[in-house]
């Protein structure tokens, strides 16, 4: 059997907001009703029919969209409602067919994009008020359920027909794929005795039931669903910090160039070196002149340097994972002037109790989140002309080596700095502070750095506060650099990319982290697995009319 | 202390010694009979109906008849005979043993197979409680409660597998068989065709016709099953569903001749001189026609079916009369499926086999229902008009599927969704033509009378007359 996908085609995550295929969005007052609608023939890949409201990547990509534009264009909805726009039948979730003829990264790369989704949700009611609440109007099958575990609410109709699953492992020989195990026991916290039985059967569990287990918060009568849904609804925007009057701004189209040597935006480049398998990711610092009022902040919009920096950055890692699978080593490094990025850096913290600056910050804490948990390597390259300070040192932060000129000579100065960003503004998915994770081992270091704010540090001193991981000087700077990229180039990237994931994230566990860190590593074990994927597996065979032959031997 | 299980219900897998159906079917028993009381046939619970019970399988018991309160009719469990020789007749397992219990990895598959099927049995029951009322006559009225009570029964045959194989989950879904009910908004019946009511005996007749002919289909595939309790069981309901069958076939065969003698008497087949004498036109009986046969084609599921395939495979749901095809395993043939193309034309693709299964037996259904259509044709050749009646195309009409919701004319053609809702008053019952139809609705209760738009049956029912007073109103 080969019908491996490949991607011969770019993959980019742009939508305009307007011309959605799947999803439907109102608004009524603070509350938005987001529907499901899938259009069967309007999958992203040829070869597989999105039936029973399941998905894939392009209606992913849709709702990924739209909660951004829920976020910065409708700051007045305080709660979104999830359902369905179908009858009895709120999502299958993600199409069996397309994950059966996909490759291996394909389905590895698509889980991760929907787990950041799904807690990029959970993300946005934890930090920013904005509450989701799942109103399951019919049957809820895997990802369906995986999406309304990360909602605040879940509501499930009762008409005596419509179940909620997760039938991966007894139909299918795979995971849940988008936290659904983790969130069953570590959110919902449902005994894990009963998730056991949830979990292995195929047809789920309804009604009362559902909700004795935990499995959802409430059920409802079909008559009285809609007003249960709404009651619901208006609790959370009661619970909310989401303001009815405040004012959207448009996101617009992002001033992006693609072409064969990479994506350049404004503030972000992206260059390949495809005979490297190595990508220069350059930040550049904002100009000096920068909107200092909230006003002036909300009149620049998308244009202000902080959403703009967030959108590209998000924009060029996504299309960096989904498109260049061998460039697997990222230089990340900066350019300009280490003052703006701080004048930058203190605006936003003076502001950040304004909705736009707040959403502006959550989307830059999500985006560093997606850096993290990105399986490529990153290097942060830190010589003369770079400003790595404050939201730009997170970069740094988020490499798995910095390196940076010592220089002696007078006048050609690298220096870096830190600001009142990097402590505790943008956790990872762990739940703590880069410097944090940094120095998990020394904790008392974090408040005598918090005391050096705003202060530029040289080479020898940034190494001394362990700020950098090396700190070459110019004789062997090139050289130090060559090696330590061609050493990196040669390794597995598998072993890489389990060692990396191990290594950024120490310290206690969140639910985020055993999502990327736990079940996503099981599920692409088992995605890999013959009983799986193997010609005689049972994701491979699902829906062929043969059954999955197992090899019985536990590994 | 001792409770004569056997009198009580009657039945055939030694309810009298199995202590754990026993328990369950007397938490349930009463819980059926409320249900009966509440949702069955509406006032007519006191009447004594001439009714055929079956008290065993043999060719001397599974018909005996007698006037019975329908509350106390005798509902019994019985399975076909077992063969011992018999063997999975397809799909991988092909030849080896069939199973006399449930294999755990498909147990939730065969529970959803049993709870689908047996959720139609009082769902019917459900739809058709208020027709009683206005029956042409006490021959018809028997024949509707006669069809009801073998409902209740088919009920019980599947609630005899869920407490016999699965446990506690089988006792849960077997209360929740009398749960759902059949239009109620918070508790639907699962499949949507069985949440309309029927309010007509036309409609009732083309139910039997059509529907219940759907359901003979799905009986025969289960029949075929592995899990031998099932087949067995399937293969007993199959003698009881041809009655039902036989009342919708002589049903519309009756309505048809009594049109035709109308349409004699005043010279003209123009629908609304018709309808002034008291007949249904042909034109009408057209419009159930290709109403009822295209909402039963949806029953059968989508042309493409992931869960067809792997219960074909796996052996849980053969084809009807799987002993007529050659290839039993059905592994690498195809299906030539034909689809819109998008553009207003059709192409062909080629689907594997067991992928089709639906398909297959959706086949054999339109072929079966063409029966019926050749043999009223014959009747109105035969009298003399040019008028026919004819089955629409498969295309037509369907909510599920390849051509679900693509606009065609009867004949399949693909039309514009302006053309299809101009024109489907010629095509579908519209407003008119209800309300017309249950103008005519008015009981006729005394013997050998009936309704002036339905002639009487050839014969009665066990050799009696048709003047027989097949129910005893009180």
């Amino acid at each position: 059997m080969t019908s491996e996908t490949t991607t011969p085609d770019l993959i980019t995550f742009d939508r305009t907001g307007d011309s959605y295929k799947h999803w439907k969005l109102t608004i009524e007052g603070q509350i938005a009703t987001l529907s499901m609608d899938v259009s069967e023939d309007c999958g992203l890949k040829p070869g597989y029919k999105l039936k029973l409201n399941s998905y894939d990547l392009g209606v992913d990509i849709e709702l990924h969209d739209v909660l951004q534009r829920i976020r910065f264009e409708h700051p007045e909805v305080a709660c979104v409602v999830l359902t369905s726009g179908k009858d009895r039948m709120f999502c299958a979730g993600a199409n069996i067919y397309m994950l059966g003829s996909s490759s291996h990264a394909w389905k590895v790369n698509f889980c991760k994009f929907t787990n950041e989704t799904r807690d990029g949700m959970e993300d946005s009611s934890r930090h920013d008020g904005l509450k989701f609440l799942a109103a399951l109007n019919g049957i809820t099958a895997g990802g369906g359920y995986e999406l309304a575990l990360a909602c605040d609410d879940i509501v499930l109709i009762d008409d005596r027909s419509s179940a909620i699953s997760l039938p991966e492992v007894p139909l299918l020989g795979v995971l849940p794929g988008t936290g659904g195990l983790t969130r069953v026991v570590d959110k919902r916290k449902v005994r894990r005795d009963l998730a056991d039985m949830f979990c292995t059967n195929p047809d789920g569990v309804r009604g009362d039931r559902a909700k004795s287990w935990g499995l959802v918060d409430e059920v409802a009568l079909p008559a009285k669903f809609q007003a249960v849904v709404r009651e619901r609804a208006e609790k959370l925007v009661a619970s909310s910090s989401r303001k009815a009057d405040a004012k959207g701004i448009k996101l617009n189209p992002l001033n992006r160039t693609i072409n064969d040597n990479g994506y350049h935006y404004n503030y972000v480049d992206v260059t390949f070196d495809r005979a490297a398998r190595t990508v220069t990711l350059t930040v550049t610092a904002p100009e000096s002149a920068q909107p200092e009022t909230i006003e002036q902040i909300h009149a620049a919009g998308d244009k202000w340097w902080p959403l703009a920096l967030a959108r590209e950055l998000d924009d060029a890692i996504l299309l960096l994972r989904t498109n260049e699978l061998e460039l697997g080593l990222l230089l990340l490094k900066t350019k300009g002037n280490i003052d703006d990025v701080l004048k930058s850096d203190e605006i936003m913290l003076k502001h950040k109790s304004d909705w736009l600056v707040r959403e502006t910050i959550g989307f830059l804490r999500r985006t560093f989140a997606r850096l993290d948990v990105s399986s490529r390597s990153f290097y942060a390259i830190i010589d003369p002309g770079t400003c790595f300070a404050g939201i730009l040192y997170e970069l740094a932060l988020a490499a798995d080596r910095s390196y940076m000129l010592m220089s002696e000579e007078e006048g050609e100065s690298t220096e870096i700095a830190l600001s009142g960003v990097n402590f505790g503004l943008l956790p990872m998915v762990n739940g703590r502070s880069r410097l944090e994770t940094r120095f998990i081992g020394a904790p008392e270091k974090i408040s005598e750095l918090e005391k050096l704010k705003g202060q530029k540090f040289n080479a020898e001193k940034a190494e001394e506060l362990g700020l950098i991981t090396l700190a070459p000087d110019s004789l062997d700077w090139e050289d130090e650099i060559r090696i330590a990229i061609e050493e990196r180039a040669s390794l597995s990237p598998d072993a890489l990319t389990g060692m990396e994931a191990s290594l950024r994230f120490p310290g206690a566990e969140t639910l985020e982290t055993k999502v990327f860190g736990r079940l996503s590593a099981w599920q692409n074990w088992v995605f890999i697995r013959p009983n799986s994927t193997g010609e005689h597996g049972a994701l491979k065979l699902f829906g062929k009319g043969s059954k999955a032959r197992f090899n019985w031997e536990r590994v | 202390m001792s409770i004569n299980y056997q009198d009580r219900i009657p039945n055939n897998v030694d309810l009298g010694s199995n202590r754990t159906l026993q328990r369950a079917l007397e938490h349930w028993q009463p819980e059926f009979l409320k249900w009966w009381q509440d949702l069955g046939p509406s006032d007519f619970q006191l009447s004594d109906v001439y009714l055929r019970t079956a008290t065993s399988v043999d060719a001397k018991g599974w018909a005996t008849y007698g006037y019975v309160n329908m509350p106390e009719y005798r509902w019994g469990i019985f399975l076909a005979d077992r063969d011992p020789e018999r063997r999975i007749g397809f799909g991988d397992n092909f030849g080896q043993e069939v199973w006399q219990q449930i294999p755990g990895e498909f147990r939730s598959t065969f529970r959803r197979l049993i709870v689908t099927q047996g959720d139609t049995e009082p769902a019917s029951v459900e739809q058709q409680r208020l027709l009683g009322h206005t029956a042409p006559s006490l021959y018809d009225l028997r024949n509707l409660f006669q069809v009801n009570v073998e409902e209740g029964r088919h009920l019980w045959a599947m609630v005899y597998l869920l407490h016999a194989h699965f446990g506690r989950d089988g006792r849960e879904e077997a209360e929740e068989l009398l749960e759902r009910h059949s239009g109620d908004a918070d508790k639907p019946r699962i499949l949507g065709t069985f949440n309309e009511p029927i309010s007509d005996w036309l409609s009732f007749f083309m139910f039997t016709y059509f529907t219940d002919r759907d359901g003979k289909f799905q009986l025969k595939s289960l029949a075929e099953s592995s899990f031998d309790p099932l087949a067995r069981t399937c293969q007993f309901m199959l003698t009881e569903e041809a009655h039902h069958m036989f009342v919708g076939d002589t049903g519309i065969s009756r309505v048809i001749r009594r049109t035709l003698e109308v349409m004699k008497e005043i010279g003209s087949d123009d629908a609304i001189a018709l309808r002034n004498a008291g007949a249904i036109d042909l034109q009408t009986m057209q419009k159930y026609l290709n109403f009822w046969f295209s909402s039963s084609l949806d029953l059968f599921g989508a042309d493409t079916s992931s869960n067809a395939a792997s219960y074909f495979a796996n052996g849980l749901k053969g084809r009807p009369d799987e002993a007529q095809y050659e290839d039993h395993v059905a592994k690498d043939q195809t299906y030539a499926l034909e689809l819109p193309d998008g553009a207003g034309g059709t192409k062909t693709e080629q689907i594997p086999m067991r992928n089709a299964m639906n398909e297959v037996t959706r086949n054999s259904y339109v072929r079966d229902c063409e029966i019926g259509a050749k043999r009223w044709n014959r009747q109105i050749e035969k009298a003399g008009f040019s008028a026919r009646l004819s089955l629409p195309s498969t295309r037509f009409r369907r909510n599920i599927g390849s051509w679900a919701n693509i606009p065609t004319d009867p004949t399949g053609k693909q039309i514009s969704r302006e053309e299809f809702e101009s024109k489907k008053s010629q095509w579908l019952p519209g407003e008119a033509d209800t309300a017309f139809i249950r103008s005519l609705m008015q009981g006729v209760f005394q013997p050998g009378k009936m309704a002036a738009w339905i002639a009487p049956p050839d014969r009665g029912i066990n050799n009696n007359p048709v003047e027989y007073e097949y129910v005893k109103l009180h």
